[in-house]
């Protein structure tokens, strides 16, 4: 590397995060701290049914039963202090009135906060054809397009509305995919968690928009702790998209939510992230522990849910979005690319699990990592013995921008069923001093140049997005790369 | 347009000694060829002209267009309209021939003063290019050189030289792996490119490539060092007698 280009790099790593205010809301919020009376003020503060506080309960119950030593993820390649899960408040939500009927109700610096994050849910970006449900802190507190797609049978609505408005649904659904003894985090959330999107497809149905949900972490002191439900009855479709920012703080916040999708027989769910939590500073002091569990369910034949995350953000992120195979010829798809900078840390990738008969999945990683970051990808698939014929490819390639940062894979395979076809083919690579010296050659600038080689490096991922979200990934790759003294 | 005086370089770090004191001076519309043996130093200046990192300038200038040309850097150079097409091209997986090169016309464009190509009259003017030296249409569709034959890659340099309209193009060993249509591509290619504003610099190590762009002056580098210059003969002569004539007539006039 050139001294210039070293020199470029850390000013890369140590580049400033653009979403990093905090907006004057006000809000109500439970005090710190996680015991049964908390998880019975959430459920009450929501105006849950009895057999809802009594999952949360059970969970509660799993969770303090867990040794965190044990049960915590410790193969994950990840270092950082403990939590003190009695520190943080498990409920802040903004203070506004109960029930909202249109935009115009909703608290104006809300509205301010997510324009400023660019994010389509004033008036004239409706236009933009992207249903979006807005979560703040713990609550959603907007929900655009409801009407619209009602008309069509396309259920997007919070979650806590679902657990009034389709308590049959979400009943049947909840914790099918991730159970509430899943793993540590997934057990906290199913205790604590306050809100997230629901979003229900009915049969047949080719949903007319992208739904959307921007996750903002506002309050200090606090987790985010949400749920997202997805069910695509019989042959319908749905591109689902997912945003999330937080505030600049010293200290550390959890997040920690789940994801749950189910896909019926011929159903489509594709469900795309960019993920640009607060980071962190220079020094590696704040940011979002980003732990999140993420799941989908083939259920029947001929399905297929397609994972796209473009993650950029989180002093942690420790997340494996993974698809079940379950149905015969259903198709699990894994896209991603995470970028790591500063004292970052991420441990991602996927799990495809495959049960039925002539199932297939894809998964492509791409690992960036500079400035001090450590950047895994960690994946597994696992061929079950009736799983005849099934096929894998995985490819798992990595770019280090500077010495001092590390990109690891961790493949895992479990095969049981002869008929497999399983391929891996795994790259890492320098961003050559050849290849910017060649488009320097041609008159950009070193700036430029790796911009342009990173973002070809994350081209086929980018594709993979939807239009709308592929040029605001891009530009959030750009930002990202961006140095914050020009 | 360039005066290169007692240039001295040396491979940084390691201090091995490359240029030992090379003069040149080229003026528009001229093309010189640099003929030498392998190691003798070819490949390094024209690295060093184009501003190359890992090299240790010890001493000398290089003047382009009476501007310190070492004080610039390559990416200034290249907008100032100094192009090398190179001996090994990169790739450049997943970045578009389209992309690489309507940002690399356009930055060279906003340094002369001209407005951005609207994306209409860029794609005009690719295939237009693209025709004059036969280029395979269907390769601008593609990653920058990414699968491209050896002989792709350079026929897509002199594409972008083409696209570029540099006031000095350097072609180092340019014919290097190349067979004999290709080679007549290419240099029908330079061939049509040469005009009264533009130089040329042809670095190559047979004297083939000069039966087809004929030269106005021949540079002999040995050991870092013009031993001699001359005209198209000259690269006649070192073709029927090889390197080695030179340097036995250089070591008995030393003695």
């Amino acid at each position: 590397m050139s001294n210039s280009s070293t020199k470029y790099l850390q000013e890369v790593a140590n580049s400033e995060y653009e979403y990093g205010f905090v907006s004057e809301i006000e809000s109500e919020r439970a005090p710190a701290g996680i015991n049964e009376d908390i998880v019975r003020f959430i459920s009450s503060k929501k105006d849950e049914p009895q057999w809802l506080l009594d999952w949360r309960l059970k969970a509660l119950k799993q969770w303090e039963s867990l040794n965190e030593k044990e049960a915590y993820p410790r193969w994950a390649h990840l270092k950082y202090p403990k939590i003190d899960y009695q520190s943080i408040c498990y409920y802040a939500a903004p203070k506004q009135r109960p029930a909202l009927n249109s935009l115009d109700e909703v608290d104006p610096e809300i509205i301010n906060t997510f324009n400023r994050l660019g994010i389509p849910i004033e008036e004239q970006k409706r236009l933009s054809g992207i249903a979006v449900d807005v979560v703040m802190d713990s609550v959603s507190v907007t929900t655009t397009f409801k009407k619209e797609l009602a008309q069509h049978g396309v259920i997007f609505c919070s979650f806590s509305d679902a657990v009034k408005e389709h308590p049959e649904l979400v009943r049947k659904y909840l914790g099918s995919v991730v159970p509430y003894t899943d793993n540590f985090f997934a057990t906290l959330n199913s205790a604590v968690f306050s809100d997230g999107s629901f979003c229900y497809i009915p049969p047949g149905v080719r949903c007319p928009m992208e739904l959307s949900t921007y996750f903002r972490i506002n309050e200090a002191g606090t987790g985010q702790f949400e749920r997202t439900l997805i069910i695509a009855d019989e042959g319908s479709h749905v591109s689902y998209l997912e945003g999330c920012t937080a505030p600049s703080r010293d200290e550390n916040q959890l997040h920690a939510a789940v994801v749950e999708i189910i896909a019926h027989k011929n159903a489509e769910v594709k469900y795309s992230t960019i993920q640009n939590w607060y980071p962190g500073n220079a020094e590696g002091v704040g940011g979002i522990y980003n732990f999140v569990t993420k799941r989908g369910i083939c259920l029947e034949d001929h399905a297929k849910i397609s994972w796209t995350q473009l993650e950029t953000g989180a002093a942690i992120t420790w997340k494996y979005p993974s698809v079940i195979l379950k149905g015969d010829y259903s198709i699990g798809e894994f896209y991603s690319v995470a970028f790591t900078k500063g004292h970052q840390q991420a441990d991602t990738g996927t799990k495809m699990i495959h049960m039925g008969k002539g199932t297939r999945s894809t998964i492509i990683s791409k690992g960036i990592s500079g400035g001090f970051s450590q950047n895994s990808y960690r994946g597994l698939v696992k061929i079950q013995p009736r799983a005849d014929n099934a096929r894998n490819f995985s490819q798992c390639d990595s770019m280090l921008l500077g010495d001092r940062c590390g990109a690891h894979t961790f493949p895992y395979l479990e095969i049981n069923n002869s008929s497999a076809k399983v391929e891996h083919e795994a790259t890492t690579s320098k961003v050559g001093e050849d290849q910017i010296f060649y488009c320097q050659q041609r008159g950009l600038s070193e700036q430029d140049a790796i911009k342009l080689i990173v973002n070809g490096f994350c081209r086929e991922i980018l594709a993979q997005l939807p239009m709308e979200f592929a040029v605001e990934a891009q530009k959030l790759l750009a930002i990202e790369l961006e140095s914050s003294v020009g | 347009m360039l005066r290169i005086e007692n240039l001295h370089v040396s491979i940084e770090e390691e201090g091995t000694r490359i240029l030992r004191g090379v003069n040149l001076e080229v003026n528009a519309g001229e093309v010189h060829a640099i003929m030498g043996p392998n190691g003798s130093g070819k490949s390094t200046l024209a690295a060093v002209l184009a501003g190359k990192a890992g090299y240790d300038i010890t001493d000398g200038t290089v003047e382009y267009f009476g501007k310190d040309l070492l004080e610039m850097n390559p990416d200034e150079r290249a907008r100032d309209g100094l192009f090398l097409a190179f001996q090994y091209p990169v790739e450049l997986p997943g970045v578009s021939m389209s992309n690489f090169l309507r940002q690399a016309v356009n930055r060279v464009r906003e340094y002369r003063g001209q407005d951005e190509l609207s994306a209409v009259d860029f794609l005009k003017l690719m295939k237009e290019r693209a025709a004059l030296i036969n280029l395979d249409p269907s390769l601008i569709k593609r990653s920058v050189n990414e699968g491209f034959s050896g002989g792709e890659k350079k026929r897509n340099e002199i594409f972008q030289l083409a696209m570029l309209e540099p006031r000095l193009a350097i072609l180092d060993e340019t014919d290097s792996g190349l067979d004999i249509d290709a080679m007549r591509t290419v240099s029908d290619g330079v061939n049509k490119l040469r005009s009264e504003e533009r130089a040329f610099i042809i670095i190559t190590h047979y004297q083939r490539l000069l039966e087809y762009v004929i030269p106005d002056f021949v540079h002999v580098l040995v050991d870092g060092v013009i031993v001699r210059s001359g005209d198209k003969s000259l690269a006649l002569e070192l073709e029927a007698q090889g390197y080695d004539w030179l340097k036995k007539e250089l070591a008995e006039s030393a003695s």
